[in-house]
Parts: C-alpha cells; sequence; structure tokens
C-alpha cells in the first residue's frame, strides 16, 4: 500500500502547470474556431451553390447556367398577386408555345398578335383568336400576347423588337391603351454565365503564360546566376514587396500603363499583362524556392562532367524544379481567377454579345475586352442596385422597390 | 622526389573564402599516371585545394586564389584564356556524397557525351558498357540499365559517379572522400578500382582514412590548419614522416 505523501509522482496544482493549461485550451480553442468559421463557409457556398451548378435529373448539371449568356430577368406583377420571374425572351415564348395557360386564360388580356410568315404583324379581335389558338403554328405565325410584345415596345419604348429570330412590330402607335403590368428587372439574374467563364479562362491562361515566362527567367536569374550582394538584395526585396501591393493599385497602375499610355485600351492583352505583374512576385518566390530545393549535388555533378551553366540548368535543375514552380504558379491562379478590381478598368466588359474569338481580324481578340466570372459577381451584386441581393440597401434609398418603374 | 611527370604542379597558393585564408603558400606536384591521398583532420584545406583543381570553387560567391598559380600539364588553370569547361571535362570529380542525378543509369553515363553532342545510339552504347566495365559495376547492372540510377545501393551509387567521369575519358579523375559513406566492402570495392583506373588516370584522393591513404596511394600530402606540412611518398609518411605533427596525426596523437 502507497501513502499519498510518499509518492513523488503526485499531482500537484501549482501555477506553472494552470497556465500550461489555460494556454493549451487557449491554443485549442482558437483552432476550433478557425475550423468552425472555415466549415462554415465552405458548407454555405456548397450548399447553396451546388442548387444552382447541379440538379436532380439528368444530365445532372445544370447545363444552361454554364453555356448560356447571361439574362436580364423581367419580373412582372400579376393581378393575381403573384409576381412571375422570366427572361424577356421565356416571356414571350411561353405565352406563344401555352397560349392556353398564357394571361388570356387569367382574363386579364383581350388581344393577341400573330406575325405572319410575311412579316406583318396583325391584331387580332378576340372572336377571331380561337380559330388560330387551334393551330397558329402549322400557319407559320407566331404568336405572342399582346400585352407581353405591348410590354416590351413599351420597356425599352421601341417599336420593333427582335425576339428569338422573330422581327416583332408594334402596330399601335400609342401604348397608352394598355395599361402596364407593374414590372421590375433584375440585371444579369437570369442565363448563364458562360461568357464570364471563357472570359476567366483566358485571362487566368494568357496571363500564366506571361507571368510563368518571365518569373522562370527571373528566378532563373536571380538563384543561379547571380551573384549574391546589395543589388541582388535590392531587387529581392523589391519583388517581395510587390506581392504586398493592393491589386486595385496594380489596377489602376495598368490602366494608366497599357489601357492609356500604350492605348490598348480595355482589352485582353491590358488585363494579361496587368494580372501577370501582379502574379510575378508569388511565381518569383515560389520559383525561387523550388530553385535552391534542388540538391546542389546535381549542379556540382553536372559541371564537372563538363557543362555550361546553362546545360546544367536545363538538364539537371529545372527538370526538378518544375514541380515545385507549378505548385507555386498554382496560388497564382488563384489569385488571378477571383481578381476583381486589377481587371475592373484593364480588361472585363459589364457585357459582350459575341465571344472573345468571334471577331473579323485576330488583332480584335487581343484588343477587345472580355466578361469575366469576378467582375461578373461585382455587376451583378453591387453596380445594379435593382436586384433581389441589393434590393435591401435600394429599399432603404427608394421608398418602394417597385417605384423606379 | 619523384620520376614521373608532374600532372599538376601547384606553386604557392593563397586561396580565401571572402577575407579568410583557408590555404597558405601551398606547393606541390602531383605525379602523373599515380594516385595521390591528401589527409589532415577536417577543415585544413584538402578538398578546398582538390576543388581548386577543377575550379569547382568558381561556384562559391566570394572565393579566390589570390597569388599563386594551379598549372595542369603545364597551363595554368587560373588564366583567363581557361576555358573552364574544357577543363572541367579533362579534370573529371567524382564527390563526397555520391550524387547520382535522378535518371536512369545509362542516361547518368551518357549525360556528358549528350552535353558534347555525341547522339549517336552504337557510340554511347560502347561508352556506357566500357566504363562500367572501367568502374567494376558492369556485371551488376547491365540487366537493369534503364533503372533509376537513386535506386542503387550506395556503394554501387559512388561507383556509377566513378564511371560517369570516366564515360567522358578525363586525364585526372579528382576524388572527394569517395568512401565516406560506403561500408568496408564498398569502400574495398572502390579501392581496387582506384588501384585499376590508375593505369590510365592521374588520381587524386581527399581521404579521413588513413589505412585507406596506405591502401591505395602512392603519395600522401598531409595538410594541417591551411599549410602542407608534408608530401612525401606513402611509404615514407607512414613509416617515417620527418615533421613531428605528421607523426602524430597519423599515430592518432591528436587530428
Amino acid at each position: 500500500m502507497q501513502n499519498k505523501s510518499n509518492n513523488p509522482f503526485l499531482k500537484v496544482s501549482t501555477p506553472a502547470k494552470r497556465q500550461e493549461t489555460a494556454f493549451f485550451w487557449l491554443f485549442r480553442i482558437a483552432t476550433y474556431i478557425i475550423i468552425a468559421a472555415a466549415g462554415y463557409i465552405f458548407f454555405d457556398i456548397a450548399y447553396k451553390g451546388v442548387g444552382v451548378i447541379f440538379q436532380l435529373k439528368a444530365p445532372f448539371v445544370n447545363v444552361p447556367f454554364l453555356t448560356e449568356w447571361p439574362e436580364t430577368l423581367d419580373i412582372f406583377k400579376l393581378p393575381a398577386n403573384q409576381d412571375m420571374k422570366m427572361e424577356v425572351s421565356q416571356y414571350a415564348r411561353m405565352t406563344y408555345e401555352n397560349p392556353k395557360v398564357n394571361f388570356v386564360e387569367k382574363g386579364t388580356l383581350e388581344m393577341v398578335i400573330f406575325k405572319s410568315p410575311e412579316g406583318v404583324m396583325k391584331k387580332v379581335l378576340p372572336e377571331q383568336k380561337e380559330a388560330f389558338d387551334a393551330d397558329p403554328i402549322s400557319h407559320g405565325w407566331s404568336v405572342l400576347s399582346e400585352r407581353a410584345v405591348m410590354q416590351v415596345f413599351q420597356l425599352k419604348e421601341v417599336s420593333e423588337i427582335k425576339i428569338g429570330n422573330t422581327l416583332y412590330r408594334s402596330l399601335v402607335d400609342d401604348n397608352e391603351g394598355v395599361p402596364p403590368l407593374e414590372h421590375k428587372t433584375q440585371v444579369y439574374a437570369a442565363g448563364g454565365i458562360y461568357p464570364a467563364i471563357v472570359g476567366t479562362v483566358l485571362l487566368v491562361v494568357g496571363s500564366m503564360i506571361i507571368a510563368l515566362t518571365l518569373g522562370v527567367l527571373c528566378a532563373t536569374y536571380l538563384s543561379e546566376y547571380s551573384r549574391s550582394g546589395p543589388i541582388i538584395n535590392f531587387i529581392r526585396l523589391s519583388i517581395m514587396n510587390l506581392a504586398g501591393v493592393p491589386s486595385i493599385v496594380f489596377g489602376m497602375w495598368g490602366y494608366a500603363m497599357f489601357v492609356l499610355l500604350f492605348g490598348w485600351n480595355v482589352s485582353l492583352m491590358a488585363g494579361w499583362f496587368t494580372l501577370a505583374f501582379m502574379v510575378l512576385p508569388i511565381v518569383i518566390t515560389g520559383s525561387e524556392e523550388s530553385l535552391r530545393a534542388v540538391p546542389q549535388g546535381f549542379r556540382e555533378g553536372s559541371l564537372a562532367l563538363g557543362a555550361s551553366k546553362w546545360q546544367t540548368i536545363y538538364k539537371n535543375v529545372l527538370p526538378y524544379a518544375l514541380p515545385g514552380i507549378l505548385t507555386s504558379s498554382i496560388m497564382g491562379i488563384a489569385r488571378i481567377a477571383g481578381e476583381t478590381a486589377a481587371i475592373m478598368f484593364t480588361a472585363s466588359f459589364v457585357v459582350r454579345d459575341e465571344l472573345p474569338w468571334q471577331v473579323k481580324h485576330a488583332g480584335e481578340f487581343f484588343f477587345n475586352g472580355v466578361m469575366a466570372l469576378p467582375y461578373h459577381i461585382f455587376v451583378v451584386s453591387a453596380r445594379v442596385p435593382q436586384n433581389v441581393y441589393t434590393e435591401k440597401s435600394s429599399m432603404a434609398r427608394h421608398s418602394s422597390s417597385w417605384s423606379s418603374f | 622526389m619523384s620520376n614521373a611527370p608532374t600532372a599538376i604542379e601547384v606553386e604557392n597558393v593563397d586561396f580565401y573564402y571572402g577575407n579568410s585564408k583557408a590555404l597558405h603558400d601551398i606547393s606541390l606536384k602531383i605525379p602523373k599516371g599515380l594516385v595521390t591521398a591528401f589527409i589532415g583532420p577536417s577543415g585544413c584545406g584538402k578538398s578546398t585545394l582538390l576543388r581548386c583543381f577543377n575550379r569547382m570553387n568558381d561556384l562559391i560567391d566570394g572565393t579566390s586564389v589570390k597569388s599563386g598559380k594551379i598549372k595542369i600539364h603545364g597551363v595554368d588553370i587560373y588564366s583567363k584564356e581557361v576555358d573552364v569547361i574544357e577543363l572541367r571535362k579533362r579534370v573529371g570529380m567524382v564527390f563526397q556524397k555520391s550524387n547520382p542525378f535522378p535518371k536512369s543509369i545509362y542516361e547518368n553515363i551518357v549525360y556528358g557525351l549528350r552535353l558534347q553532342g555525341i547522339n549517336d545510339k552504337k557510340m554511347l552504347d560502347e561508352v556506357v558498357e566500357k566504363s562500367l566495365r572501367g568502374a567494376a559495376l558492369w556485371d551488376e547492372v547491365k540487366d537493369r540499365l534503364d533503372d533509376y540510377a537513386t535506386g542503387l545501393s550506395g556503394g554501387q551509387m559512388q561507383r556509377l559517379c566513378i564511371a560517369r567521369a570516366i564515360a567522358v575519358e578525363p586525364e585526372i579523375i579528382l576524388m572527394d572522400e569517395p568512401c565516406s559513406a560506403l561500408d568496408p566492402i564498398a569502400t574495398m570495392k572502390v579501392e581496387e578500382l582506384i588501384d585499376e583506373l590508375k593505369k590510365k588516370y592521374t588520381i587524386v584522393i581527399v581521404t579521413h582514412n588513413m589505412q585507406q591513404a596506405g591502401r591505395c596511394s602512392d603519395f600522401t600530402a598531409f595538410y594541417y590548419l591551411g599549410k602542407l606540412i608534408e608530401f612525401d611518398r606513402t611509404e615514407k609518411i607512414f613509416t617515417n614522416p620527418s615533421k613531428q605533427q605528421t607523426e602524430d596525426y597519423i599515430t592518432g596523437r591528436f587530428g
């Protein structure tokens, strides 16, 4: 039997031990807070995002979202007090394809406009409507609910409108006869993000090619050729400091340099170079590190066999540094792909109707802006106030969100 | 001292790492076609001198031979006309830590030849066999020439490095503690190889193992604190050294 006081290993609470426990829990709690925050962020993104990109029906991916142009969503306030959201073209299509379930059925519309193959738009009286309703397509006629077309005419303040491949002309001189539906617009809340994906891919690929070329050359010079000294140390420090420059500053610099001074306008080229210079520090620092990680023995062994410096670097250093260089460049890709501020003034358009390569001359490919994902998000969420996400802030400014109509 | 013609002649060499002097007024003549061993405690400058012979120290910033001359076959290798690449082709080197390139055994051997633009498969095959036989490695690896060189054992790797060095047919082979990481059997094989190689090449070997210097060298140079203390025939150094310091070191009284 062991007496308590005789046990030399007995647990005794001392200030040092209490401090030990306190610090242990401090570190532990801090870590768990971070894990919880990160977990919530990823869960939130996944939970809300999965529904947009994936679906339960085959092909399980929301193809239109990824392959269509962004479209402005028109929301009409219906008499039944139910909002109806649809794209302008969809609105027209719906009333064309389902004349029976459109607003006519609900008794809010009395006339239907038809378009004949000759391109003439006719107004059809309600008593004539039934005949056309029976079989409008086989007659080669497009049919639209008058109200829909009127709305469009009225909204756009035009007398001609093209929906799909069909041209509609207003036959009504003034639209006063049609009372406006209550209506609001959500910019780019419908359709897809295809051109933005294309633009972002182009921006990333182009600027990474420029950044990797320049960066690997520079890193090779710094780590293999240059002799250490105050000048090289200063250059290295400058490159590191470049990494700390805010991207909006890069954006303004790119705007001044490439857009204005070089006269490239808002273009892929200007964006490529601005983004390339922005990630250069990451690429150079990462490349230099991976070059330094190549054992000195590879260099010495190669040089001792009569290789020149360049032969040594090309055959025996760069191949083994390459995986590390590429890893560091992935960090660069992540930074470029999400960059808004730097491309805001240099490369991105709010909207562009054709794809970047749908141009007459090859030069236009390089000297035209593109749509890009981060800027698209910025436009959708912030710059245009009539959006569900910014509705609250615009509500604060206007008495009613409907009043803008 | 020796009737053999001189391969490397060192005249009053002072060598600096930055501002610290590593070699003090070294002069010696390394005979051609023989094995010369450099011994001495760590930091005595023997490796530094060895690396001067193929100008490997050029890779380290701030190093310089401030005075004196190193002549190989009568040519001052630190003069401005010397192409260091040609020099290194003639003066091969085997390093302390075996450094096979992470390529196949075959590609390791032909590395030097490919650099010279030789890509004739038949010729390369011949050189590979000849070099590997020369390095007593052929029988062990002839069936797996396309395997990665880094998969060989330590002793095999070191012999591969020797084979790689002799593939470019140098005149002098410098060995910087080639057996320091090898077990006795691998060491024995390398030593046998050195015996074999000295028929064709001049060999300079740096070693911490005095028995090794005694076994396989014809001449031995003893360095201490950057100074050449004694340079003579190996038998004389080990049996009847003329300096007290040498005797102390060899008998294990210090160092």
